[in-house]
């Protein structure tokens, strides 16, 4: 019965082939284009988008969103600046930030499990204040520098043969995709996320804590968004309270993309990674491509963020008509 | 009711109603929110030691004659408030069919990037705004058939154009901040009448709040966008035609963005892609939702949403005038909109209630 269903994998496979094609018109095109070196550096230069993007699955699957992404990684980014600029281990300075992070996610969770507020709007509310909050830590943007910072650019790396290497934020995006797995498949708490993203009534009924698992949800958002923003601010080794605009479109974009279905209930973490990969492989594509204007990169994200709801909506209505009784009407309510 | 021989609890039970019974309409909330700023700015102004004084130079309520235009706090919030109102009439309607509309920000960039190029090209006046609003329509058309036509969820389908339609904007001008002299387009943000002592861009607001209260309430379109909002299906089922309704509120927000962003661009005299209309969905939404249109929709006030406008002016200028800077700004006002979102919940006005009753 649930195999009738479009279970997130089907989009995935979509993406998936996608993915493929992508690759192989990269690799006709131009030389040097589908090589070990390059996947080091797409894993490496999405390595925070993809961070941020596990947390927004879980919470994309619970029916949620949250639009505050861009803006928690830039406050990380600026306190780290803050903290490490007053004498703080940069590491010491990181788990505050995660800290802070957290609490942000999971503040913003109780008001929309609390208030029943759209969860939208008190994103974008977090979006605002949040990034009003990075100017008010710092007005400008401001380098880093810490010999431990420097040992982990340029050390932290594992050989990937052929002269490409593959990043520590890479590595960290890997096991965070295995972890975000687990959780959503192999635990209590994942099973409640896929439920409550469902039907938030019947999840209820059943005694699952709707309140708990979204404010949990929306917490662990907050962390991988924080944990992004870390490896973001290791990474540039600067905090500019400015950076990541607009980066809650492509997480979003690469969560989607992954085959999470945004009215919840649906979806895969290992599916975003499929998301997070097709974003830079089309960055490099346009790279390589070389005489095309940056904005193009925005442009083609929103493109295939649409093309892949229009690709969910489809199966959905297909599924809708095939499925039987209750279980096939339940796809259709709730906004 | 209440007689005098009845018993002290009962009176006082007997009170409660009928003073909740005299509540000002939701829609003059903002009024007197922004009556009230300006009597706090000028309670600030009148007592801190040193200062201007109630009306004298740098106080709130002063208004000065600079080039015999007058000019002042008062007038700022007249002035750039207009903006808001516009953005807020536009974006009521959404709201009231249960949508959103990120997307007005970009849509003005985008505006004032079309009619700076053309303006800069040697198009006339009418020609390069008809083009912006042009554009600005087509915005509209898009959001709205991806809402209307697609199902897509409102703030999915308008974050695409929030974060894309700048990019076009940056396309538009070539990533320049375009500058440009038009005497219309100057007018329309800076101008001021000869028969009233008050901005241009104050009175276009008006005329549009005019304008549209006119063709919604007069006619039944404003309720048949209630019916839309309040339950879409069944709306469709009586023989409304619910999809061109959603997708004609979208082509209005984004015309009305279109005007906003004709009016940010005349102001600078220049067309900033990466700037103009930048964080402003969410001004607009807290007009429209402090203004007494419920977020989940069914109902909706333009007027209200129009008072709303002209409210986050006044906060935006109160902060000014204490001297809290731009970026910081959007602090308190996002904090402002979580305040008035929570009263609009049920759960919200019940602690509020209780808060009420204990002290």
């Amino acid at each position: 019965m649930k195999r009738l269903l479009p279970r997130g994998d089907s989009v995935t496979w979509v993406a998936a082939l996608i993915l493929l094609a992508l690759v192989v018109l990269g690799a006709a095109r131009f030389d040097h284009f589908a090589s070990l070196a390059n996947l080091g550096n797409i894993l490496g230069d999405y390595g925070y988008i993809g961070i941020a993007a596990v947390g927004a699955t879980l919470v994309i699957v619970s029916g949620g969103i949250d639009l505050s992404v861009g803006s928690v990684v830039a406050f990380t980014a600026v306190a780290i600046g803050a903290l490490v600029g007053g004498g703080v281990h940069p590491l010491a300075a990181a788990a505050v930030a995660l800290a802070f992070g957290t609490s942000i996610g999971a503040a913003m969770g109780w008001f929309i499990a609390w208030f029943a507020l759209p969860p939208f709007i008190v994103t974008l509310v977090g979006m605002f204040a949040v990034r009003a909050a990075c100017f008010l830590v710092s007005g400008e943007s401001t380098a880093i520098a810490h010999p431990f910072l420097d040992s982990v650019a340029n050390g932290w790396e594992i050989p990937l043969g052929g002269g490409g290497v593959l990043p520590f934020r890479g590595v960290l995006l890997l096991l965070l995709v295995a972890a975000g797995t687990v959780v959503a498949r192999r635990t209590s708490f994942g099973r409640s996320l896929f439920a409550v993203g469902g039907n938030a009534r019947a999840a209820s009924m059943m005694g699952i804590s709707v309140q708990a698992t979204t404010i949990a949800a929306y917490a662990l958002a907050g962390l991988c968004s924080a944990l992004g923003g870390v490896v973001f601010t290791f990474y540039k080794r600067a905090g500019d309270p400015t950076a990541a605009q607009g980066l809650e479109l492509s997480v979003i974009a690469a969560v989607v993309i992954g085959g999470t279905r945004l009215s919840g209930g649906v979806g895969s973490v290992a599916g975003t990674l499929v998301g997070v990969l097709i974003l830079g492989v089309i960055r490099l594509l346009i790279d390589f491509q070389g005489d095309l204007n940056a904005a193009w990169t925005s442009i083609a994200i929103g493109g295939l963020l649409l093309a892949f709801v229009g690709i969910q909506q489809v199966i959905g209505a297909i599924a809708t008509r095939f499925a039987p009784g209750p279980e096939g009407a339940a796809q259709g309510i709730e906004r | 009711m209440t007689s005098p021989a009845s018993s002290t609890p009962l009176a006082v039970r007997d009170r409660s109603p009928t003073v909740s019974r005299r509540t000002i309409p939701p829609a003059l909330w903002p009024l007197f929110g922004t009556l009230a700023l300006i009597a706090l700015n000028a309670a600030l102004d009148a007592w801190s030691p040193g200062g201007p004084g109630l009306f004298g130079p740098g106080a709130f309520l002063h208004i000065a004659v600079v080039d015999g235009v007058p000019a002042g706090a008062l007038l700022d919030i007249l002035n750039y408030g207009a903006t808001f109102a516009i953005l807020g009439i536009g974006m009521a309607p959404v709201i009231g069919t249960r949508g959103v509309d990120l997307s007005v920000g970009s849509i003005m960039a985008l505006a004032g990037a079309v009619a700076a190029t053309l303006s800069v090209g040697g198009s006339a006046p009418a020609v390069s705004m008809a083009a912006a609003l042009g554009v600005a329509a087509l915005c509209g058309v898009w959001n709205g058939v991806l809402v209307a036509a697609a199902g897509i969820q409102p703030f999915v389908a308008t974050l695409v154009l929030m974060v894309a339609g700048r990019g076009i904007a940056q396309m538009v001008t070539q990533s320049q901040i375009i500058t440009f002299h038009d005497p219309v387009l100057e007018y329309l943000a800076l101008g001021r009448p000869a028969f009233l002592p008050v901005p241009f861009a104050f009175l276009l607001a008006i005329a549009l709040l005019v304008l549209t209260l006119v063709v919604v309430r007069r006619s039944a379109l404003g309720l048949l966008l209630e019916a839309v909002g309040g339950n879409p299906e069944a709306s469709r089922l009586a023989g409304v035609r619910t999809s061109l309704l959603v997708a004609g509120t979208y082509v209005f927000s984004a015309v009305t963005a279109g005007v906003a962003g004709l009016i940010a661009a005349g102001n600078i005299k220049a067309a900033d892609p990466f700037n103009a209309g930048r964080n402003l969905e969410l001004a607009a939404i807290f007009a429209v939702i402090v203004g007494g249109t419920p977020q989940q929709g069914g109902r909706m006030s333009i007027l209200g949403a129009a008072l709303g406008g002209f409210l986050m002016q006044a906060l935006i200028t109160t902060m000014y005038a204490r001297d809290i800077g731009a970026d910081v700004a959007p602090l308190p006002e996002a904090l402002a909109i979580l305040a008035v979102c929570i009263v609009g919940t049920e759960r919200g006005r019940s602690a509020l209630m209780r808060l009420w009753r204990r002290s």
